[in-house]
């Protein structure tokens, strides 16, 4: 009983005082107990691949969002995890269940390597580089299709669990585990030391950071991220193909990192739960179908030049503010500080 | 001959990035509109040759202006926004052409016939046209860039932006001017190399890359560079067709590779000046 109530404490102080907290907590709610009340397999089958893109995102998001090493190239980890895994579980015969944390791995170790390329890059210069990766990749892979499939990819791979729900619950538990991970890693002092690294690099060294060992760092780990992404992704679609390495991948993941807003973590996610279903709800339209994407990248341009900061900034800044004393954040609707009684 | 176009797009790339600090994705996109454009010039008006592909070039280099004003203007101080507005922009233009012409490959006929023999090698007309092409229009570029007042401005504005500004230059017309400049090469390219390749609507992406690999190589914002550095990539490009095993898929790898080991030499690109800290 005590517990109860400290935890409904805990809840009423911490969360429901800022609406933007509140909604990140519906959002939970709502994604745990949907198979509970509305099981439709379209609707499932859509939300996985939601899930998984939202990993994805916000595995660029810590890279280029907070490091400022934006890359051009991350779908390179995705399609890293996406084959390894494949490849392994259909070549040796193993359980997914393993090869997927296999896949995660090797796109760590893509990562590594990356990041350790790309030290002496910045700005521009890295973007473009970045792009190249996953290309030179698809060559490889193209060059030995008895290995890799060519282009039909790797298919024929088992899924992890064999009901719509249980590989919803799969991707829908290990995305909020890891989004919540990156987001707590982000908030920690090693984001700090990431903002410091991205708003000045020369500052940061002078002050005692070992810049390059945080930048290989931050690769791995947003590698491992995307490459367990990746790996869910083949294993769910059953196919690990070229598309999981190509260009327009890697533009997709920049459009949702910088449509919900770069630095933030929670933007991109947000990003990926509201144009992924949207533009696959138009496209199940006839009328709609071949304009998808034409749509999808109006809505983009409107968006931008209506709130260039992304999505997710604006909306915070519409429903809270920061207080001018304390630099606590308050309901865009309160007079006084909830924390100093500043008026707001 | 590859070189040629390669060199083009990539100039254009360089002057925009130099002037304006703009990564524009939509670039290739451009070429491929011009590269519609002339076909449907002629196929269905029946415009002469010459003609249609001077009116393709003017218009898609007008609407570039249009939509430099309509999209990137207001973003651009937002360079990330930038970023994503152009790929927009190209993702726009992929699916128009998709919507009006559809998926499929469309040929244009071939407009210079017959083929010159030199030192016992082959050489269609046609690609001969594209090396004169972009030959003429390099020197031109050269022109505009170093014996014009606009080339004279064009230079300052990439040279240092704030301080052409403080002198009084009108530096948002200057980044008009180069992008208008940049769109009218890629489009020339685009409507000379139109009848030897196909046209559809993803032709856009493999140049798009290619260009990146070769300005990359040839550091950003240096037209000298981007030129050797085109030239480098279409020889190596051809050689790796032809002497590798499986080339054709691994040209694009091989001429990336070049530029990443380029890059990790000197990260500035070949002839790449390092960009003070941008303030």
């Amino acid at each position: 009983m005590y517990l109860l109530r400290k935890g409904w404490a805990e809840l009423k102080n911490e969360v429901f005082v800022l609406p933007s907290r509140s909604l990140v907590l519906l959002w939970v709610v709502a994604l745990l107990a949907l198979p509970l009340v509305y099981d439709d397999a379209y609707v499932l089958r859509i939300l996985t691949m939601t899930c998984l893109f939202a990993v994805f995102a916000a595995s660029w998001d810590l890279l280029a969002g907070y490091t400022g090493q934006v890359n051009f190239g991350h779908a390179l980890f995705f399609g890293a995890g996406a084959y390894t895994s494949g490849l392994i579980s259909l070549k040796l015969g193993i359980s997914p269940w393993y090869t997927v944390w296999a896949g995660a791995v090797v796109a760590t170790l893509f990562g590594l390597v990356v990041g350790y390329l790309c030290l002496r890059l910045r700005g521009s210069y890295l973007s473009l580089a970045t792009l190249a990766f996953p290309l030179i990749a698809l060559g490889i892979l193209f060059a030995f299709p008895n290995f890799s499939g060519g282009e039909l990819g790797v298919s024929g791979l088992r899924r992890l669990a064999s009901t719509p729900t249980g590989n919803y619950y799969i991707a829908a538990v290990s995305m909020l585990a890891i989004v919540f991970g990156l987001w707590a890693l982000a908030d920690s002092k090693f984001g700090i030391v990431l903002h410091a690294i991205r708003d000045d690099e020369v500052a940061a060294r002078a002050s005692g950071i070992n810049t390059p060992r945080y930048k290989i760092a931050v690769f791995a780990i947003s590698g491992a991220a995307a490459g367990f992404s990746g790996a869910l992704f083949a294993h769910y679609l059953r196919v690990a193909g070229p598309s999981a390495l190509e260009v327009a991948l890697s533009f997709q993941v920049v459009i949702w990192g910088i449509f919900g807003g770069a630095a933030t973590i929670y933007g991109p996610v947000a990003a990926v739960f509201l144009l992924y279903p949207l533009t696959e709800w138009l496209g199940s339209f006839k009328a709609f179908g071949e304009l998808r994407l034409l749509i999808f990248a109006v809505i983009v341009l409107l968006v931008l030049l209506f709130m260039p900061r992304g999505l997710a900034p604006w909306v915070r800044d519409k429903i809270e503010t920061q207080c001018p004393r304390c630099k606590q954040r308050n309901r865009a609707w309160r007079s006084a500080c909830r924390l100093c009684g500043a008026s707001l | 001959m590859n070189g040629g176009v390669y060199a083009l797009l990539a100039i254009g790339f360089s002057l925009i990035f130099g002037v304006a600090r703009i990564v524009n994705i939509a670039h290739t996109a451009f070429y491929m509109l011009a590269a519609y454009c002339f076909y449907a010039l002629l196929t269905k008006t029946g415009l002469g040759l010459v003609v249609s592909g001077i009116v393709a070039v003017c218009a898609v280099t007008l609407f570039s202006v249009v939509c430099y004003r309509l999209v990137i203007e207001p973003v651009r101080e937002h360079e990330s926004a930038v970023l994503i507005a152009t790929i927009a922009l190209a993702l726009v233009f992929q699916e128009l052409m998709l919507f009006i012409f559809g998926g499929h490959f469309l040929g244009i006929p071939s407009t210079l016939e017959g083929s010159l023999r030199f030192l016992g090698v082959t050489i269609p007309y046609q690609r001969l046209l594209i090396l004169v092409v972009a030959a003429v229009m390099l020197a031109v570029v050269w022109f505009i860039l170093y014996r014009t007042r606009l080339g004279l401005a064009i230079r300052a504005t990439a040279n240092d932006l704030e301080v052409a500004n403080l002198m009084g230059m009108n530096v948002s017309r200057v980044a008009m001017a180069t992008v208008a400049i940049s769109v009218a090469l890629a489009s020339v390219a685009g409507v000379v190399v139109a009848p030897v390749y196909v046209v559809d609507p993803f032709m856009w992406l493999a140049p798009l890359v290619t260009m990146l690999a070769i300005v990359v190589l040839g550091g950003l914002g240096s037209l000298k560079g981007s030129l050797i550095g085109a030239l480098i990539i279409g020889y190596v490009e051809a050689i790796t067709v032809f002497a590798v095993p499986a080339g054709a898929y691994l040209k694009g790898a091989v001429a990336l590779l070049i530029m990443v080991v380029v890059l990790l030499v000197r990260p500035e690109g070949l002839f790449g000046v390092a960009f003070e800290e941008e303030r």
